[in-house]
């Protein structure tokens, strides 16, 4: 029991990394980009074609897979995304819906749409028990990467100037302009930072969730919890929201297994039912 | 005294709304006549006319109440899966089992519009998506009832009113799938231009001032949410019953992503947007099918960025101008 439990804290991580960077696009510009589960699979991709292909060690190739995601964020975000920023919600959606769309099929074009593997050193293999619980090796690497990924981040958003900065820019992107804050600027960092961060999950997520050109698609709703249940004001909110998700799904799909998703969609549904104000609709200007 | 001139004025003005335009008439004289146009591609008309239909259903709230829904499949695979479902266990008499599609998927719009009416469009936008992920993982978990993955198979037909039977060529299938599109595009037709349609209208534009001047917001909201399930239930069951089967498809993303992209060709809140919508969708996919049969996905994406991007204006100014034309030609408003 513990050791789901803990293979559910790792999913978490994962989804945590995957989906941090969405929930501060999200605050900051209000902007709604289903298409971020398309970072995560460049990275993944990016990740696995570096290691099969130019046989890039593991660990390398998860920087090169967050500084692709990242690269290819701030691209897009000069060319596509900028002018999307005043329109409606709904265009957001089908925009970054299409996005998906074009995401998915191309890679499937260039890539084939069978499952990637990826091969982890072997120091990165196999279990052991402390106690009685069960951890994979692998599992308690990507714990500690995330976990620190987390505390950095904190420690970013909280205590550094560009934290605070961007705190000001996501609680009133108006006033935040007028005192001079680069308001612009600061979120196309930001939006290639999530990005990356994506790109970096998704190359940590490969072993955990699998990766295939359907990916984007598969796991948007995943990400969208995250952000609807963490809130956009914070790090810590997303990084509890995902905790939860990850360890309710893993713990559903292992004990119940016949119900499957079931519980993801329905957990949204009751929470997006119960607050509906409190997720997405901030109190602003 | 003024309050009632103000009536008459409103009813004159539903009246005018009301009348037929020339062009609407040619329109469903057209269809009609497709019949005998086109007798080799009754199979693509027939599609047509089912997408035409669900277009419709979406832009009955999306276009009239101004409600945003991702999810519009739960409807269709509620029509399609009643329907397919009530074929084979109960009875074959398609227009009964048309009844019994919309039934069940207004019943499900009625019990999930009170999740649907909370909050702004991105939470409604969620929740439509969520529920309809609910059903497609429902569909997929009743394998026994449902088939699961394989799809409902073992639909049999009987002939439409007793008389005209199914036939490979979709003769049958496109004649009564525009006959349940014309008839209840007559009732939505109605529906928008009676002081019902106005008051969605107003909550639309403005709900704070909507429900001030009296209009039960969220009761208007639920039943145009409800009618529109059904339509789209309705759009289910006939194609359930013309392709004779029901796969979890109907349940998926894709759908209400399609019909999201058929009414942003065709343009929301006239009625003919989904209409028009689903003839040049349906020829476009048809087209870009014959070049890269795969891939779909990726063209249908790269129009949805683009028409968002920008391409929507230029269509609609230049349909806009047209339609101007044609108005000045026929005498009377289009809309």
């Amino acid at each position: 029991m513990l050791t789901i439990l803990f293979d559910g804290i790792a999913y978490g991580m994962v989804l945590f990394v995957l989906g941090c960077g969405l929930s501060v696009t999200m605050g900051l510009m209000n902007f709604v980009n289903l298409a971020h589960g398309a970072f995560a699979m460049l990275g993944g991709y990016v990740a696995v074609q570096a290691m099969q292909r130019w046989g890039v060690p593991f660990l390398a190739s998860l920087p090169l897979a967050f500084l692709a995601a990242a690269l290819v964020g701030i691209v897009l975000e000069r060319l596509i995304y900028r002018p999307m920023y005043g329109k409606s919600h709904l265009d957001q959606v089908m925009f970054s819906i299409g996005l998906v769309f074009m995401a998915v099929a191309g890679t499937d074009w260039l890539m084939g749409s069978t499952q990637q593997f990826i091969h982890l050193p072997s120091w990165l293999q196999g279990r052991f028990e402390i106690a009685g619980v069960g951890i994979g090796r692998y599992r308690l690497f990507v714990i500690v990467i995330c976990g620190l990924l987390a505390v950095s981040l904190q420690w970013g958003f909280t205590r550094t100037r560009f934290g605070s900065r961007l705190r000001a820019a996501v609680d009133d992107a108006r006033v935040a302009r007028g005192l001079g804050i680069p308001v612009n600027r600061l979120f196309a960092l930001t939006f290639a930072l999530g990005c990356g961060l994506a790109g970096l999950g998704g190359a940590l997520g490969i072993e955990l969730m699998g990766l295939d050109p359907s990916f984007p698609l598969k796991f948007m709703i995943y990400f969208l919890i995250v952000v609807t249940v963490g809130g956009t004001s914070s790090i810590t909110g997303p990084f509890f929201a995902a905790m939860l998700l990850g360890v309710a799904d893993v713990v559903g799909k292992y004990l119940v297994p016949e119900v499957g998703a079931f519980i993801i969609y329905a957990l949204m549904v009751v929470l997006l039912v119960t607050r509906p104000h409190g997720l997405f609709t901030r109190a602003r200007a | 005294m003024r309050a009632e001139t103000f009536e008459r004025r409103v009813r004159q003005a539903l009246y005018v709304a009301r009348r037929w335009h020339p062009a609407e008439i040619a329109f469903w004289l057209l269809a009609f006549a497709a019949f005998l146009l086109f007798p080799r591609n009754l199979l693509l008309l027939n599609e047509i006319a089912i997408l035409a239909l669900f277009a419709l259903s979406l832009d009955l709230i999306l276009g009239y109440a101004g409600i945003v829904s991702l999810g519009h499949a739960a409807f269709l695979g509620m029509g399609a899966y009643a329907a397919g479902l009530f074929a084979k266990h109960v009875g074959a008499d398609p227009l009964a089992g048309l009844v019994v599609g919309m039934g069940m998927a207004g019943l499900l719009g009625l019990v999930t519009s009170p999740l649907v009416l909370r909050g702004t469009d991105l939470t409604r936008l969620m929740i439509t998506l969520g529920v309809a992920l609910i059903l497609y993982e429902l569909a997929n978990s009743f394998g026994s009832l449902t088939g699961g993955a394989d799809g409902l198979q073992g639909i049999t037909m009987g002939p439409v009113l007793g008389l005209f039977d199914f036939d490979i060529f979709g003769r049958t299938a496109y004649l009564y799938s525009l006959s349940v599109l014309f008839v209840l595009f007559l009732v939505a037709r109605r529906v928008v231009h009676s002081p019902f349609g106005l008051s969605l209208r107003a909550v639309r534009d403005n709900s704070l001032r909507a429900s001030a001047s009296g209009v039960p917001n969220a009761r208007r909201l639920a039943a145009a949410y409800t009618l529109s399930a059904a339509y789209a239930g309705a759009a289910g069951a006939l194609l359930a019953q013309t392709t004779q089967f029901v796969s979890l498809d109907v349940l998926d993303f894709h759908r209400s992503a399609d019909l999201m992209l058929v009414l942003i060709i065709g343009g929301a809140g006239y009625l003919y947007g989904g209409l028009v919508g689903a003839i040049a969708f349906k020829l476009l996919q048809d087209l870009i099918a014959t070049f890269t049969p795969q891939y779909w996905m990726f063209w249908i994406g790269l129009f949805l960025v683009l028409f968002v991007l920008g391409g929507r204006e230029i269509i609609h100014g230049a349909a806009k101008a047209a339609a101007g034309r044609l108005a000045r030609l026929g005498k009377g408003a289009a809309r």
